[in-house]
């Protein structure tokens, strides 16, 4: 046993990446299980390794622990990313939440149906330039400080920091008002840890394709 | 100032009712101002009160705060119903992620489609009786404690017993063998905060009728 965590997922990013984001800017290493087909899935729910039947799963200190969030709130305690006391925890559960959000209908915006492509694009952009955006620009503001919460890193600057990687991906130009949130972006890129993850090579996932939502399709059958 | 929570949402269980439970459970008096129409929200986002101009907010010990889970970790931290460390939390987090997804499904029904409704109906009580009821029952009967985390009361009990009273409302057979759900389910609901929560004249509300959901529509600007 190596002692590292093992992440269970397809390999693609889907509800697995903001872990992969956390865990690396974190400095940990991992390893990664990929589930290729349904009866990879089917294994770990017979082996009751799974307490819904559900991937993300994260072997870590001896847990299997499933659900996005109990993984991520794990390992951001475990990791000092949140925050000092119970109120800074408030302000960083009120931001990775909004992130999440956000986040949420990015991940989903590929499988939804053609006709509605368009006027879910359009939603998402509106979103982004005049809800969430200007939120956390308007955090930054307020206080002048380099991170979102208690002038040190957070797993908060981890998440939005991922989330203005896939907004960039689907439009450039939707930054572009947003300068703290960009200084933010590039703050947080280059911290050593991050900067490694953000290179070729590493455990970050690519954008997903229409051969990746074939596959995702395929091996959680939907 | 009062010095209690104010819960800002308009007059339903929707995405706050998780919140009134917690506090009441956790035997904390708060007050409740009731968005009617679409302006009472208007007013709040104009005036920078909802950080991503939606509700829930909770304004609590001077923050308005937003977002369900960050409202529900804050109170839950605060009236010691989160565990002792940091493993006990990763279980917590682990039952209540998991109680929200099936309870999602539950508040999100009035708004599918009439055609849908029966076959989402099915679908809600396949996953309860097959995937999320088990899995509760056998955290209980793996250590035959009488709480899911601990041995001690946590957000997780909490959260769970409130959606078994949903999941009797949707089919009471539902619970039928699940004998140690249905002990929880007792046992929470006899301690003291509870009780009373549970009694005609608190501030749970009810089921969300045709009316209500009108209501609803019409504050948030649902089509």
């Amino acid at each position: 046993m190596s002692g590292k965590p093992i992440l269970h997922y397809f390999n693609g990013r889907g509800r697995m990446e903001c872990i992969r984001w956390l865990l690396a800017a974190a400095g940990v290493e991992f390893e990664e299980k990929f589930i290729e087909k349904p009866e990879d899935l089917d294994k770990l729910k017979n082996d009751g390794s799974l307490m819904f039947q559900q991937v993300p799963m994260v072997e870590i200190d001896g847990m299997k622990l499933v659900q996005t969030r109990a993984i991520l709130n794990y390992i951001a305690t475990k990791y000092n990313l949140y925050g000092k006391d119970i109120k800074e925890r408030a302000l960083i559960d009120m931001y990775s939440e909004g992130v999440a959000d956000l986040g949420e209908m990015i991940m989903l915006f590929p499988l939804s149906p053609p006709a509605e492509k368009d006027a879910k694009l359009t939603l998402i952009r509106e979103k982004t330039t005049n809800r969430y955006l200007p939120a956390f620009e308007n955090v930054l503001k307020s206080h002048g400080q380099d991170y979102l919460v208690g002038n040190k890193l957070s797993r908060a600057d981890i998440h939005l920091v991922e989330l203005l990687y896939d907004v960039e991906e689907l439009d450039p130009s939707l930054l572009a008002n947003f300068p703290l949130l960009k200084a933010l972006k590039a703050r947080v890129s280059n911290l050593p840890t991050v900067k490694k993850f953000l290179q070729p090579g590493s455990q970050r996932k690519p954008p997903t394709d229409e051969k990746k939502i074939e596959e995702a399709r395929k091996v959680f059958k939907f």
